[in-house]
C-alpha cells in the first residue's frame, strides 16, 4: 500500500501576520531536541509502515530552510535507511525567499529532495511587508534562481491575494510575475483571516481594509484565466500546475489516500483513522523522549465517514469525481447515494456532470461549501 | 393536624406592580412562620416555575398555608395565595383575590406607586378586600418611605400610619407584616353547618390524582367520600381527598368554611373542573352558586407552528397540557403554506404569548415557528356579513370589504414627568388619542390614552421601556371596537408571498413597517447563491423592497492534510444551521425570521 509521509519542521525567522501555523521563532535552542523527537517518532512507526511504501514527502513547516541543511540530511537518511522507499516520487521542501544559500540547495537536490515550495505570497514589497515577511521581491528572484541552479527543476511558488488594500492589478502583476518566472507551480489562495493572528486582532479593530467579496473574486477568476491562458493546468480549486507538475502529495489528501503526519501537530489519515499530534512543543519533545506518540486526538472512520470526505475533498479538484473511481473504491455508484444532491447543484449551476464525473462549474468554484455541505448525510 | 377556629383563619393575597418585591416577601412569610427551614428555602417557594424564576414574576398562583404564633399568644392558620403581578395576567389576580378577605400592598419605597399597583388595587375593592400597605425595600439608600406612605395616602387614600416598613430582601419587620395581617384582615364569616358552597380558584393536572382543584370554601364543609357536583356543569364526583399545602400536600379529614386548600375528585378532565366554578354537595346543594368570573378573552393572537422536523402532534399534545391550567389560553388548528400545519392560539397579551412559547420549548422541548402577532378584527363584508379575522390570511379581497374595525385599548401609563414629552410622542406615533393627564406628585404623572391595541402588541411596551429608561409602567383594559383605516400587508420572498408574515395594519403605518420588516428579513435571512428580492405589498403594489445581495463566496481556500477535520467541523456546522431553515420556495428562511420581524428597533 502506498502511503505519503508529512514532516513538519515548526521553526521560522518570524511570525507573519496571517499565520496561524504551528510555527515558532525564536526557539531555534530547540532544533537538537526536536530533530531527535522527530527520529523518535519516526522510529515508533516503523513497525507501521512495515507494509506501506513511500510514495510522496512533503517537508513543511514552519520554515524548513530556515534550520541547518544537516537536520534535513538526517530525517531523509533515516527514511531511506527504515522504511520502504523504491517507489518515491515526490520529495517536497518548503522554503522562504532569503534562506536558501546555494550551498542548501545543492545539498536538498543531494539528498534526493525533488521539488521545492517557496512562500513567495506577493511580488510587491509594500505588500510584502503588511504581511509581515521577512523578504523582499528581489530575494524571491534570488532564492529562485539559487534553487533553479541548483538543479531542482520542480518549484512552485505561494501566492496570497485578497491582501489588504490590494487592488487587481496587484494581484496580477504577482501572478504575471510568476509565470515571467516559468515556474511549473503556483499555489494562489485567497487571504483567509484566521484567529490568533495580528491579521484577526487588526480586523477587529476595524483597522484591516480587505478587498470586497467581489473584487476578491475578480483577482481570483482574472488570475485563473491568466494562468490557464499561460499553458497552466488548474487542477484544485487553489492550485495551478504545467503539464505532469501537479503535487502529488497533495492530490494524496484530496483524494483520501492514507498519509502519516510527523512532527509537532500534524496530523494523520491511516487505517480508517484520522490522528494528530500534540501542538505543544515542549509537550511533543517530553513524551517522545519518554518513547511515547505524542497523538493527542483521533477519530474513526466508518465507511459513510470515508465517502463523505471523498466526495467533499474529492470536488476541490478541477476533474471533480470520477464516478468508475468511485464505483471501484466504494463498490456502490455516486448516483445511488447522491442523485438529489447531484441533480440539485446540476440545477443550481454549481455542478456539471458529464456522465464520467461530477466536477464544480466556474461558479461552484466560488461557492463550493454550499455543494459539499450537502453530500454531509 | 388540630383545627383551629374560623376566627383564627386570615385568607389573602399579596398585590404589587413586578418587582416590587412580592414574591420576596411571601418567601420571608413562610420562612418567619417555620413552615420550611433555611435550608429547604428555594428563593420565592411559590414560584415554582422555572421561567417564573427567571423573569422573577409570578404567572400562575398558588395557595399556602402558614402556622403563626401571633403576639395575642393566638394560633392563626394564614393562607396565603400568591398573585401574578404582570398586566396580562389580571384575570387571574382576580381569581385569586375572589378567594381572600385580605391582601398586602407591597409598594417599592424606592419608586412608588406604579400602574399596575393601582390596577391591582382597584381589583382588590372590586371584591372588598382589606388593603394593608406595606413599604419595602427601605433597606436601599434610595428608599424615601415617608414620600411613599403619602403617595399611598393621597393617590389610593388607604391609611398608611401603621403601614409595616419593611425590606424583604433583608427579612426585616416581617414580623410586623404578619400582625398585620391578623389584626387587619377580617376572618372568614360563613356557616359551616350550610350547605356546601366552594369556589375553585385554580386547578391543575396531576397524571396519578387526575384533576387537583385549588378551592376557598365559603359555607359547609367537603370530606372524602362526599359526592359533590360541579354547579356550571352539573356533572358529578366522589371526593378522594382534600388538603392543603404546607411546604408539600398534607391530607386532611375535611376542610370546612373559611378554608383554603385542595380537592381531588377523580376528574380526569380539567374541562370538568372550571375555575370559578362553584362546587356544592350534590345530595344538600347550595341555592345559588358564588359569582363566577368574567370569561376571559384573548385579545393577540398569533400563529404556533411545528419547527422543521418537529411533530404536529407533539406540539398539540403540549398545549393542551398548558391548557389544563391556563385556562386564558386558547387555540385552534390552522394551516399556512409556508408554514404546513400548527396552530392559531390566543393568549391575553404578549407576554402570556412569550411565556407560552418558551414553556413549550423549555417544558417539552419542542422546537416551534412563532408568526406575528395579530389582534382581533372586527370586518364587514360588502354583502352585510360580520367577520373575526384573527389571521390576516384571512382577510377578504378588498373589493368584498366594506369597513374594519379594530379594538382599542384605554392605556394608563405612570412616569416621571421627564418623561411625559417623550411618552407623548411616541403615544402619537402609535396613534394614540389624549385623554389626559394627572399629577400624582410633583415630578410624578399618569397619562391616559387610548391605543390601538395592535400597535401596543407590536414595539409599544418595548419601546416605553427603552425610551424611559424602564420608568414609565403600562396598564391598559380593553374599551371597544373602533373603524379604522386597514390594510393587508403582505411580504414577498424572491416574489414568492409567504402567508405567515402577513400583517393587518393601518393605512398610514403600512409603509413604514413595509420597510422595517424587509430591513430586518435582509439582516436575518442568510445570502444565497443568487440575489434575493424582499419586497412590502398592499394587494398588487410594491410599497418598500430590499434586496439580499447574492453570495458571492463560500468557499475555502487552502486545505490540506491538516485541514480536513476542520473544514468537515465547519460544514457540518452549516449543515446543522440549514436545518434551522425554512424552504420558501428557493429560499432559506431561519425560524427565528418570523419573530424578528416585530421586535423592537432601537434606531
Amino acid at each position: 500500500m502506498d502511503i505519503s509521509l508529512y514532516i513538519h519542521i515548526p521553526f521560522c525567522a518570524s511570525k507573519c501576520n496571517y499565520c496561524d501555523f504551528s510555527s515558532f521563532p525564536r526557539i531555534e535552542h530547540l532544533v537538537p531536541q526536536y530533530m531527535d523527537s522527530l527520529i523518535a517518532e519516526m522510529a515508533l512507526y516503523k513497525e507501521a509502515l512495515r507494509n506501506y511504501s513511500i510514495k510522496t514527502i512533503f517537508i513543511g513547516g514552519g520554515t524548513p530552510s530556515h534550520i541547518g541543511a544537516e537536520h534535513i540530511y538526517r530525517i531523509m537518511n533515516y527514511i531511506h535507511a527504515n522504511y520502504r522507499t523504491s517507489g518515491l516520487s515526490e520529495i517536497t521542501i518548503e522554503v522562504n525567499p532569503g534562506t536558501v544559500t546555494k550551498d542548501k540547495a545543492k545539498s536538498y537536490k543531494d539528498f534526493g529532495i525533488n521539488r521545492v515550495s517557496m512562500g513567495a505570497q506577493s511580488f510587491n514589497d509594500q505588500m510584502l511587508k503588511k504581511l509581515g515577511r521577512i523578504h523582499n521581491s528581489e530575494e524571491i528572484y534570488n532564492s529562485y534562481r539559487i534553487i533553479e541552479g541548483s538543479g531542482i527543476e520542480n518549484i512552485n511558488l505561494d501566492l496570497i491575494f485578497g491582501l489588504p488594500n490590494q487592488k487587481l492589478n496587484d494581484a496580477m502583476e504577482s501572478i504575471r510575475a510568476a509565470v515571467a518566472l516559468g515556474v511549473q507551480h503556483i499555489s494562489h489562495y485567497g487571504l483567509i483571516i484566521e484567529e490568533a493572528t495580528n491579521f484577526y486582532s487588526l480586523l477587529k479593530a476595524g483597522k484591516l481594509a480587505l478587498p470586497g467579496e467581489d473584487e476578491e473574486r475578480e483577482m481570483y477568476h482574472r488570475a485563473r484565466n491568466f494562468l490557464i491562458q499561460n499553458g497552466y493546468d488548474h487542477y484544485e480549486i487553489s492550485n495551478f500546475s504545467l503539464e505532469g507538475y501537479e503535487s502529488k502529495h497533495n492530490l494524496a489528501y484530496w483524494d483520501i489516500e492514507p498519509y502519516l503526519g510527523l512532527g509537532l501537530s500534524s496530523h494523520s489519515y491511516m487505517n480508517n483513522r484520522r490522528f494528530f499530534n500534540s501542538s505543544s512543543i515542549s509537550n511533543y519533545i517530553d513524551l517522545l523522549g519518554k518513547g511515547r506518540l505524542a497523538i493527542e486526538g483521533k477519530e474513526e472512520l466508518d465507511l459513510d465517514a470515508e465517502i463523505e470526505d471523498y466526495c467533499i475533498f474529492g470536488l476541490r479538484k478541477i476533474r471533480g469525481i470520477n464516478k468508475e473511481r468511485f464505483l471501484h473504491r466504494f463498490a456502490i455508484g455516486i448516483e445511488e447515494l447522491y442523485a438529489d444532491v447531484i441533480e440539485k447543484h446540476v440545477y443550481n449551476g454549481l455542478l456539471i456532470d458529464d456522465g464520467q464525473s461530477i466536477r464544480l462549474t466556474e461558479k461552484g468554484l466560488d461557492l463550493s461549501n454550499l455543494v459539499e455541505v450537502d453530500f454531509l448525510k | 393536624m388540630e383545627r383551629v377556629k374560623q376566627e383564627n383563619i386570615r385568607n389573602f393575597s399579596i398585590i404589587a406592580h413586578i418587582d416590587h418585591g412580592k414574591s420576596t416577601l411571601a418567601d420571608r412569610l413562610i420562612e418567619e412562620t417555620g413552615m420550611l427551614t433555611a435550608r429547604e428555602m428555594q428563593s420565592q417557594v411559590l414560584d415554582n416555575m422555572d421561567l417564573e424564576r427567571e423573569r422573577g414574576i409570578t404567572i400562575k398562583l398558588k395557595a399556602v398555608r402558614l402556622l403563626y404564633r401571633a403576639k395575642d399568644g393566638e394560633k392563626y392558620i394564614l393562607n396565603l395565595i400568591d398573585t401574578p403581578g404582570h398586566v396580562d395576567f389580571t384575570y387571574e389576580v382576580s381569581r385569586s383575590l375572589a378567594a381572600c378577605e385580605g391582601a398586602i400592598l407591597v409598594v417599592d419605597s424606592t419608586q412608588g406607586i406604579e400602574a399596575q399597583t393601582l390596577a391591582n388595587v382597584y381589583l382588590a375593592l372590586d371584591q372588598d378586600l382589606e388593603i394593608l400597605p406595606v413599604i419595602n425595600k427601605i433597606d436601599l439608600p434610595s428608599a424615601r418611605p415617608d414620600e411613599v406612605k403619602k403617595e399611598v395616602e393621597d393617590i389610593i387614600g388607604i391609611d398608611c400610619e401603621n403601614a409595616p416598613l419593611i425590606s424583604a430582601k433583608e427579612g426585616l419587620n416581617i414580623g410586623d407584616v404578619l400582625e398585620s395581617v391578623v389584626e387587619n384582615v377580617p376572618a372568614p364569616m360563613g356557616d359551616a353547618g350550610a350547605p356546601l358552597k366552594a369556589l375553585i380558584f385554580d386547578s391543575y393536572y396531576d397524571s396519578y390524582k387526575g384533576v387537583v382543584c385549588y378551592i376557598r370554601v365559603f359555607e359547609g364543609s367537603i370530606r372524602p367520600g362526599m359526592e359533590i357536583k360541579m354547579m356550571s356543569t352539573g356533572k358529578s364526583y366522589e371526593v378522594v381527598e382534600v388538603g392543603i399545602n404546607t411546604s408539600k400536600h398534607v391530607s386532611l379529614t375535611s376542610l370546612e368554611a373559611g378554608d383554603v386548600g385542595f380537592v381531588t375528585a377523580s376528574i380526569k378532565n380539567v374541562k370538568d373542573a372550571r375555575v370559578g366554578d362553584t362546587i356544592t354537595d350534590k345530595n344538600n346543594p347550595t341555592l345559588e352558586a358564588l359569582p363566577g368570573y368574567k370569561k376571559v378573552i384573548p385579545m393577540v393572537y398569533c400563529g404556533i407552528y411545528p419547527a422543521e422536523g418537529e411533530d404536529f402532534n407533539s406540539v398539540r399534545e403540549a398545549l393542551e397540557k398548558l391548557q389544563v391550567n391556563d385556562a386564558s389560553l386558547v387555540f385552534e388548528p390552522e394551516s399556512s403554506v409556508a408554514l404546513g400545519f400548527g396552530f392559531r392560539c390566543g393568549f391575553l397579551g404578549l407576554l402570556h404569548m412569550e411565556i407560552v412559547q418558551e414553556r413549550l420549548e423549555r417544558e417539552f422541548d419542542l422546537n416551534i415557528v412563532t408568526t406575528a402577532p395579530s389582534v382581533i378584527y372586527k370586518v364587514t363584508k360588502t354583502t352585510g356579513e360580520v367577520l373575526e379575522i384573527q389571521n390576516p390570511s384571512n382577510l377578504p379581497e378588498t373589493t368584498e370589504i366594506l369597513s374594519m374595525e379594530e379594538p382599542i385599548v384605554t392605556a394608563n401609563i405612570m412616569t416621571p414627568t421627564d418623561y411625559v414629552g417623550t411618552i407623548m410622542e411616541l403615544c402619537q406615533d402609535k396613534r394614540g388619542t389624549f385623554l389626559n393627564m394627572e399629577y400624582l406628585e410633583e415630578t410624578r404623572v399618569v397619562l391616559h390614552y387610548e391605543l390601538p391595541l395592535n400597535e401596543v402588541i407590536y414595539d409599544f411596551f418595548d419601546a416605553l421601556k427603552s425610551k424611559t429608561k424602564g420608568y414609565a409602567s403600562l396598564d391598559y383594559d380593553l374599551k371597544g371596537y373602533q373603524e379604522s383605516r386597514l390594510v393587508k400587508l403582505d411580504i414577498l420572498i424572491n416574489s414568492e408571498l409567504v402567508d405567515a408574515f402577513s400583517l393587518i395594519v393601518h393605512e398610514d403605518k403600512a409603509y413604514e413597517r413595509g420597510r422595517t420588516i424587509s430591513e430586518r428579513l435582509t439582516d436575518v435571512i442568510p445570502r444565497h447563491q443568487f440575489a434575493v428580492p424582499i419586497q412590502a405589498a398592499i394587494g398588487s403594489k410594491i410599497i418598500a423592497r430590499e434586496t439580499i445581495r447574492a453570495l458571492r463566496k463560500d468557499v475555502l481556500a487552502k486545505c490540506y492534510g491538516g485541514d480536513i477535520s476542520r473544514k468537515k467541523k465547519l460544514l457540518e456546522k452549516q449543515k446543522e444551521g440549514k436545518k434551522r431553515m425554512r424552504q420558501i420556495g428557493s429560499v432559506e428562511v431561519p425560524q427565528e425570521a418570523f419573530l424578528t420581524v416585530l421586535k423592537y428597533d432601537e434606531r
